[in-house]
């Protein structure tokens, strides 16, 4: 079966100079969810951005089930990777939230009755049906972030990228988005360093630091690595003890 | 729709005005107003008309006329040069309470007071029955210029993010001992201004980013099928065509 995401010997270099990946290379098979960690700089963001072709790798490539991301496919790439950014105030831009969940599949081509099956069910799966025509400048923060998921959900993604899910959000809306992305059948990577919230939810984890992969293998195992967190700027919460 | 953005000139209701389709408004109101412009000065009670016309939509919006009366205020500042008119403009002159004011200033002050004043209460009406997003979507399915559709609806969301920003940095200055009522204190409040252009500018490029992970190609989509039917045209254009009627009896009158 082909993997949902493929990236080999992905590198690139900003404008500056600076090498932000070098020979970056994962596979991440169909269902798996998976967290990238790393300390800040390490890399993550610019590794997301390159899921869907927003930036380009200047050496290696990027494959998302099968389909390069190459310029000629970008269309159906973008509707592949649902990118879950960090501050949901740049993820929902409609004056809606039923606007903001339509917008993506409307861009890919779905009308009518379609389009408002499509709504109707990724308001459903985050819980959030009876806000639909709620602006989001009126949700707290935990209802913002369930519908930036939604409105990345609404394109049936063949995988979910979220990008640190669970900053700014108090436990229990910690707690209630937890619960939705595990009810979730979906292939996911987690950029997160909330390493509890990877140990819940990501069996697996690749640690990313100066811009290349330094670990990749079962979250709980990583995790008590403390010489390994150590060495990369990771850190357990204060009482927080794996063996 | 709608909802969460209820601006101070909507008064929400569930009357057929409120109803209808939000590009029948828009067109409705165009017209009128143009009818309203068309119309020779000297053709008074034409404009007494035209006030019916609007009284008969306001009756059957459910709209108060002291509610709107006191939004029109709005246009004070803009008729105030109108009222100099009289006493600048050219002879033949009147004589009123021992002032000579000119004729022709005169007419000229009326036809920018009293068009300005039914445009203002034409724009009254359709703010007072229409929300800003319908407005939005009504221009969209008018086919408005996609660039001005986008920016408006972007807008509509970040303006009070915007705003809610510029509340949290006011905060910050003011627990670290700003005090921006003095004068002296300005250049703090401008740099302010500055960062706030930059965060923002900052916001709208990761907002473009997330734009074009879901797929953006330049226009909004269109998210409702919906479109006017002959029949709310019809009923929508009843006023529109009342005020045709009026413009032409204008300049058949005169």
């Amino acid at each position: 079966m082909t993997a949902s995401l493929e990236i080999a010997d992905v590198t690139f270099a900003y404008p500056d100079g600076h090498a932000a990946l070098r020979d970056v290379k994962l596979c991440i098979e169909r269902g798996e969810r998976v967290a990238l960690l790393g300390p800040n700089g390490a890399g993550k963001t610019t590794l997301v951005l390159h899921l869907n072709g927003i930036l380009a790798a200047q050496q290696g490539s990027v494959t998302v089930a099968g389909l390069a991301v190459e310029k000629p496919n970008l269309r159906e790439i973008r509707r592949r990777v649902g990118i879950v950014f960090q501050d949901p105030d740049d993820q929902l831009f409609m004056p809606t939230v039923g606007e903001d969940v339509a917008f993506g599949p409307a861009n890919f081509g779905v009308t009518g009755a379609d389009l408002h099956a499509r709504v109707d069910a990724a308001l459903a799966a985050v819980d959030m049906v009876e806000h639909r025509d709620r602006s989001p400048l009126n949700l707290s923060g935990g209802q913002r972030r369930r519908v930036a998921l939604a409105t990345v959900l609404a394109c049936e993604p063949e995988i979910l990228v979220l990008d640190e899910p669970s900053s700014n959000l108090d436990p229990v809306a910690r707690r209630e988005l937890a619960e939705v992305v595990l009810r979730l059948d979906a292939t996911m990577l987690m950029v997160t360093h909330d390493l509890p919230f990877a140990l819940q939810l990501c069996p697996r984890s690749i640690v990313l630091d100066d811009g290349a992969v330094v670990a990749d293998g079962p979250t709980r195992e990583l995790l008590a690595d403390e010489e390994l967190l150590r060495r990369h700027r990771l850190e357990l919460p204060y009482g927080f003890v794996l063996s | 729709m709608g909802a969460g953005h209820a601006h101070p000139l909507y008064l929400p209701g569930s009357s057929a005005v409120h109803r209808l389709p939000a590009e029948v408004k828009i067109v409705a109101a165009f017209l009128a107003v143009l009818c309203v412009v068309a119309t020779p000065r000297e053709a008074f009670p034409v404009f007494g008309g035209y006030l019916l016309v609007l009284v008969a939509v306001w009756v059957a919006a459910g709209i108060p006329i002291r509610w709107i009366a006191a939004r029109s205020l709005i246009e004070a500042p803009f008729v105030v040069l109108a009222v100099l008119l009289p006493f600048t403009g050219p002879p033949p002159t009147v004589e009123w309470i021992g002032l000579a004011l000119s004729e022709p200033g005169l007419l000229g002050a009326w036809n920018i007071l009293v068009k300005g004043a039914l445009g203002v209460l034409t724009s009254l009406t359709l703010a007072a029955t229409t929300p800003l997003r319908d407005l939005l979507l009504g221009l969209q399915r008018l086919g408005a210029p996609p660039l001005v559709v986008t920016i408006a609806t972007l807008m509509l969301r970040y303006v009070d993010v915007i705003a809610g920003e510029a509340r949290r940095m006011r905060l910050a200055r003011i627990s670290r001992g700003h005090d921006p009522r003095f004068l002296w204190q300005l250049g703090a409040t401008a740099r302010g201004v500055g960062s706030l252009f930059v965060r923002s500018y900052s916001r709208g490029e990761r907002v473009h980013l997330a734009m074009l992970a879901r797929g953006w190609a330049g226009r909004m989509p269109r998210l409702s099928e919906a479109t006017a039917t002959p029949r709310q045209w019809a009923i929508g254009l009843v006023p529109t065509v009342a005020a045709l009627a009026l413009a032409v009896s204008g300049w058949l009158s005169t």
